[in-house]
């Protein structure tokens, strides 16, 4: 059985964000990309356990990004990855990253994509499902257990309000989230391998975007706490009905 | 030319949620010129479906095939796309949850339309297509413009006020037509947490974090939870260790939320939670650390041991809940 794994390189969490060209551009000066969280530690861990398991042979990886996500994509070798593609070239309309994958993925005849529930900069949530609708593959979206037995898929989801189990037949695409598997930490070995393993980069399919992200806007400030103390707790539900009007 | 809308019903009645989604969807029917469509899958009264006119629906399609109470992504996009062809809908809406983000972007693939995910404003039609969402987690907003004919929207819960009107929608059966493929996924198991309120479109949240010390403290959060009517939440810690469940868990890499009330007990504040919770309306924080940074970003504040502050409080807004009445 043969994995993809989708990887993106994001802003770490800590990241201060700054626009810059009058709030159209996200500035990217000084900032540090991580591998998506949901990516790194639930669709590539858990492909990896797969791995280990005997489950899977290859567990290989896809980034659509420019020559600076190489960093991010290592890293993701030294976890245990087997080979990548970039795909060079960047968007964050989620149809052009999906078109891009499928493009490449589509002669590959993977088993299974894994996907994050969504990357923690655009936030779409998006790329999982088109991508399986161009490879014309069933999608169980935000998963929180997966497992695979003589090519069937055994998945938990999150449902609102619960969970449900579904199984399916592969191919299958599952964009994963947490639940799944426990956060790595690439060991020197996985480090030194990570420097020799593939890492092609491809030219982009001709693909035009069809949102574009006019600017960017921070949310405003808050003007000040109003501090209540213990024994005057009748006072700040007063301010929540009264003021705040919210009960 | 019209405006499809996905609604969802529990158990035969449609939820708040619902009556948002329709209430947006003809707020921008009405703004284009045209009529708002509801879709109702799956068993739900014909009554029921008429009633969505008191929300702008002019018309509803309903289909009620049984293979479809399995949900499936492939399934549901292929209503959606057979409804919007049918309609010549050129926007398609539906929630920004886990059923409308697995079957919108499919939508959107199949029709080549532009995707707005997780909006939070009406279109601005001056400069073509633009609405406002969450980037960031709701660290800052984006305003996104979709050039494609045909768009579909994603709608984040709370972001669109609900007014009941009297209309009543005409109701049409939906016919469409499916392949095995569509319905290859399989129901196994099902566990629903039933009685709470959903998290991701509540109006009242109380969330509590590390300053609670373990599980079995828990109580004081429920309690306070059931006199407000609100959901219960958690910092990632919180989650991760166990203490509550995952999908309780809000933040960056969490759930985002944007409840009108949000009260945070013993939760320090930093930028990765605040990230996923920041669009609340109000907050409310109780820490006993002067410095912690949550109330930063607070508009009240509390400062004292939760053990002692949550059930006075929960006094406070029972003596205040049995005046009302
Ligand atoms: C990549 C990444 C992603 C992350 N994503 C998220 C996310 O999505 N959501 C999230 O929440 N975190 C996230 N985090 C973790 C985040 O950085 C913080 O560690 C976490 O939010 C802290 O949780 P906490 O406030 O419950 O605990 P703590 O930081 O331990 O804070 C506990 C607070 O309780 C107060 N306290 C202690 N005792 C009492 C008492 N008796 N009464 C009142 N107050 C008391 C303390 O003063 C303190 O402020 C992420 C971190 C990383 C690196
Ligand atoms: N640039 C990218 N390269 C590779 N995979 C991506 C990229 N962007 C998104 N993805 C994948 O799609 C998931 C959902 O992303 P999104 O729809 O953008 O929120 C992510 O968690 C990744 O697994």
């Amino acid at each position: 059985m043969r994995i993809l794994v989708c990887i993106s390189p994001v802003p770490d969490t800590t990241t201060k964000i700054a626009f810059t060209d009058n709030n159209s551009q996200f500035n990217t000066q000084g900032v540090t990309m991580i591998i998506n969280p949901y990516d790194e530690w639930y669709a590539l861990v858990r492909a990896l356990e797969l791995k280990e398991a005997g489950i899977a042979t290859n567990v290989n990886l896809v980034t659509v990004g420019r020559a600076d996500s190489e960093s991010v994509i290592r890293k993701a070798l030294a976890l245990g990855g087997d080979e990548a593609i970039r795909i060079d070239t960047d968007s964050n309309d989620p149809y052009v990253v999906a078109a891009q994958i499928a493009n490449y993925a589509k002669s590959e005849n993977y088993d299974l994509v894994l996907a994050g529930k969504e990357t923690i900069d655009y936030n779409n949530g998006a790329v999982g499902a088109m991508l399986a609708d161009m490879l014309d593959m069933n999608y169980i979206g935000f998963a929180t257990k997966l497992d695979v037995a003589a090519g069937v898929a055994t998945v938990a989801r999150e449902i609102e309000g619960g969970e449900e189990v579904d199984t399916c037949v592969l191919p299958l695409v599952v964009s994963c989230q947490k639940g799944m598997s426990e956060p790595r930490i690439p060991n020197m070995r996985g480090i030194m391998a990570a420097r020799t393993k593939p890492l092609k980069v491809v030219a982009p399919a001709d693909i035009s975007a069809l949102s574009q992200i006019v600017s960017y806007e921070m949310p405003p400030a808050k003007t000040g706490v109003k501090m209540f103390d213990i024994d005057h707790l009748d006072d700040l539900v007063a301010a929540l009905h009264n003021d705040a009007k919210v009960i | 030319m019209s405006v499809l809308v996905l609604v969802e019903n529990i158990e035969g009645s449609f939820k708040k949620k619902s009556f948002e989604l329709v209430q947006y969807a003809s707020a921008i029917a009405k703004s284009l010129g045209t009529t708002a469509t509801a879709v109702a899958l799956g068993n739900i009264s014909e009554e029921a479906c008429a009633a969505l006119g008191q929300y702008g629906a002019q018309k509803v399609l309903q289909i009620n095939d049984a293979r479809l109470a399995n949900f499936s992504a492939r399934a549901y996009t292929k209503v959606l796309v057979t409804a919007a062809q049918q309609e010549s809908a050129t926007i398609i809406i539906t929630s920004h949850d886990v059923l409308g983000k697995s079957v919108a972007p499919q939508v959107a693939s199949r029709l080549k339309a532009g995707l707005i995910a997780g909006a939070l404003s009406l279109p601005d039609l001056a400069n073509g297509f633009v609405i406002k969402r969450n980037v960031f987690a709701g660290k800052a907003f984006a305003f996104v413009n979709v050039t494609t004919d045909v768009k579909v929207i994603t709608l984040l819960a709370n972001s669109f006020p609900i007014v009941t009107g009297t209309g009543t929608a005409t109701v049409a059966p939906l016919t469409v037509s499916f392949e095995d493929k569509d319905f290859a996924i399989q129901v196994k198991e099902v566990n629903k947490v039933t009685g709470s309120v959903p998290l991701a479109e509540a109006e009242l949240v109380v969330s509590g974090g590390r300053g609670l010390k373990g599980p079995e403290n828990w109580g004081i959060i429920e309690d306070l939870a059931a006199t407000l009517g609100a959901a219960t939440a958690c910092s990632r810690p919180v989650a991760d260790a166990h203490w509550r469940p995952h999908h309780e868990h809000v933040g960056q890499t969490g759930g985002t939320i944007r409840p009108n009330l949000y009260i945070a007990i013993g939760i320090s504040g930093a930028i990765q939670h605040l990230a996923g919770v920041n669009g609340s309306k109000t907050i409310v924080v109780i820490n006993k650390d002067p410095e912690a940074p949550f109330f930063k970003a607070a508009d009240y504040g509390v400062i004292g041991d939760a053990m002692e502050i949550t059930p006075k409080l929960n006094e406070a807004f029972k003596k205040f809940k049995a005046a009302q009445n």
